[in-house]
């Protein structure tokens, strides 16, 4: 998987920006990190990460923001800290969010492994492992569910 | 066992003692909705669960985002949120009368010691009520709507307090960015912010709920206000009961500031954390004034501004949505509005337009001071837009003056 960097503070408008919110999913995620990145959404792959500084997904609750991000093939997301109304979005969404330390250590390009449950990022590309805090465990089995949705749907099946 | 306020309401709501940072399951007293991540969101959720929502009278929903519908997509949202509450029996619905955040404490539905969640980010706004609201997702929602219960790391609280009084001029707006700043927008750290003091108790209700609502920009999961005679007058309460922190309370972080050497302050493009005083920025020249939004046109807002303007013209193009149609309303009958109106100001409808992205977007050669909550890059239109953030005091001072200016003057 592949890394994406982004800065501090990178906000829900720039991931999900207003203008587009009254479309459909597909539609808001061809303009996710435009005003950043305007290549991003175009050029990233299936499995890749995305990788933030402090703050990752401030803003606003929309959960367009995450959702852009899991539509554009996103796998995991990687910053030193999120936001965490943000956090919340995305692991109910299924798409995995780790909190990293030296998250800062990656850079744009590098090849990860990623073991949200140990809490480990293997940097291929540098030869390093860092720690982070695996995916806190009340909330893992809903993650391997898909999110909070398929989730209550077992849960409802019982 | 002393408490803060914020471990006395999630206690409550979890049904036993909570100590902070411990994940708890809160039963909700009352989850808010707006037609943005509501409906539209839940509906198709709901109906893949086979789902009925869990108790219908503890939901509120609230159109203000779509809205004027002028085109086929805000039309099918607003369509989606009107059916919605026919079929599923909810009755607190209201439709057109202004930004859930002020609608829904004008209406009633809030009393101190509740736990609330909103589908939108400045819920915290609920806190100024002494009450435990915050904001969640459309998929957090639906699992509130579905169980009536929600997780939680119970939070700790950090306390900002204000001693003194704030001068002449000074807003909620200004404390709000100077705390932004100087914390940074992380600095809430995802816990509960309560602000108290002499100088907190003596704002009006709609000072303190902007307060709260930009609890949202520190960063916090919630931002709190303890109850006082001032809540019960505003909430028309017969009884209420007393809601705060003890006084002994163990807090993460107890911050003090002297609120008479506060400044009117300024956030410069693209961040409510990159503010200065107003006086620093006296050469910027601006061709657009916008108030706007929960956080700065509440009837309050409405005042402050109208207090600036008295008989004075903008300079430049004014924009004025009221917050909601009541305040625009009570803002006609005492003749704010019309002070407002004689400036020059354009008025739009009581919606959170602008501030959002909704509706007409800032051009790429737009410079504008605004009395909203957000100026990131491009959010209000073109990521060339510059958007500064101030008090509706500063707003108005610089509307008149055409380039952005201290408001102290012009109320002397």
């Amino acid at each position: 998987m592949k890394a994406w960097v982004f800065g501090d503070n990178i906000d829900t408008d720039a991931m999900a920006p207003g203008r587009y919110m009254k479309s459909r999913i597909g539609e808001i995620a061809k303009h996710c990190m435009e005003s950043i990145s305007p290549t991003f959404a175009s050029a990233v792959k299936k499995g890749d990460a995305v990788i933030g500084g402090r703050n990752f997904g401030m803003g606003s609750s929309r959960e367009q923001a995450p959702e852009a991000l899991r539509h554009l093939g996103v796998a995991v997301l990687v910053a030193q800290s999120f936001a965490g109304l943000f956090y919340r979005n995305a692991l109910n969404l299924g798409l995995p969010a780790v909190v990293c330390p030296d998250a800062k250590r990656i850079a744009a390009g590098d090849v990860l492994d990623i073991d949200f449950e140990k809490g480990k990022i293997k940097n291929k590309t540098k030869g390093e492992v860092l720690d982070c805090e695996p995916i806190p465990g009340h909330l893992l089995q809903m993650v391997h569910d898909g999110g909070l949705l398929p989730h209550l749907e077992k849960r409802l099946k019982k | 066992m002393s408490q803060t306020l914020a471990e006395k309401l999630v206690s409550r709501a979890a049904g036993k003692a909570v100590r902070p940072g411990e994940i708890v399951t809160c039963k909700v007293d009352l989850a808010m909705m707006h037609d943005s991540a509501g409906p539209r969101r839940v509906k198709p959720m709901l109906d893949r669960l086979g789902a009925k929502v869990w108790d219908p009278d503890k939901v509120v929903l609230i159109t203000d985002h779509y809205l004027p519908a002028t085109d086929e997509e805000s039309k099918r949202i607003i369509h989606i949120a009107r059916h919605w509450a026919a079929e599923t029996g909810v009755q607190h619905f209201h439709d057109m009368q202004g930004i859930c955040h002020v609608v829904l404490p004008e209406r009633g539905h809030l009393r101190p010691g509740m736990f609330v969640v909103g589908g939108d980010s400045h819920s915290p706004t609920g806190g100024a009520f002494a009450t435990y609201m915050f904001g969640v997702g459309a998929t957090e929602m639906l699992g509130v709507l579905v169980t009536g219960e929600i997780w939680l790391k119970a939070p700790h609280t950090i306390a900002m307090e204000f001693s003194g009084r704030l001068g002449a001029g000074v807003s909620a707006k200004d404390v709000m960015l100077f705390l932004i700043t100087k914390f940074g927008m992380d600095g809430g750290q995802y816990q509960a912010v309560e602000y108290c003091g002499d100088a907190i108790r003596a704002l009006s209700m709609q000072e303190r709920m902007t307060l709260c609502n930009m609890a949202a920009e520190l960063g916090a999961q919630a931002g709190l206000i303890g109850s006082d005679e001032i809540t019960k007058t505003f909430l028309h309460l017969k009884d209420m009961e007393r809601w705060d922190s003890d006084p002994d309370a163990r807090f993460l972080a107890h911050h003090r500031f002297k609120a008479a050497e506060l400044e009117p302050q300024v956030a410069a493009p693209h961040s409510p954390a990159n503010s200065k005083p107003a006086r620093e920025f006296q050469k910027v020249e601006i061709n657009f004034a916008y108030i706007g939004a929960c956080t700065g046109a509440k009837l309050e807002d409405l005042r402050m501004a109208a207090k600036v303007f008295k008989g004075k013209k903008s300079r430049v193009k004014l924009v004025v949505a009221p917050a909601s149609l009541r305040d625009q309303q009570t803002a006609e009958r005492e003749g704010t509005l019309q002070v407002l109106l004689d400036a020059g100001a354009e008025l739009l409808g009581n919606s959170c337009g602008m501030c959002a992205g909704y509706g007409a977007l800032l051009g790429p050669d737009v410079v504008a001071i605004s009395t909203t909550a957000r100026n990131f890059k491009g959010r209000m239109g073109s990521p060339a837009a510059q958007v500064y953030l101030a008090s509706p005091y500063t707003v108005a001072a610089s509307a008149i003056a055409g380039r952005i200016q201290d408001p102290r003057e012009a109320l002397a």
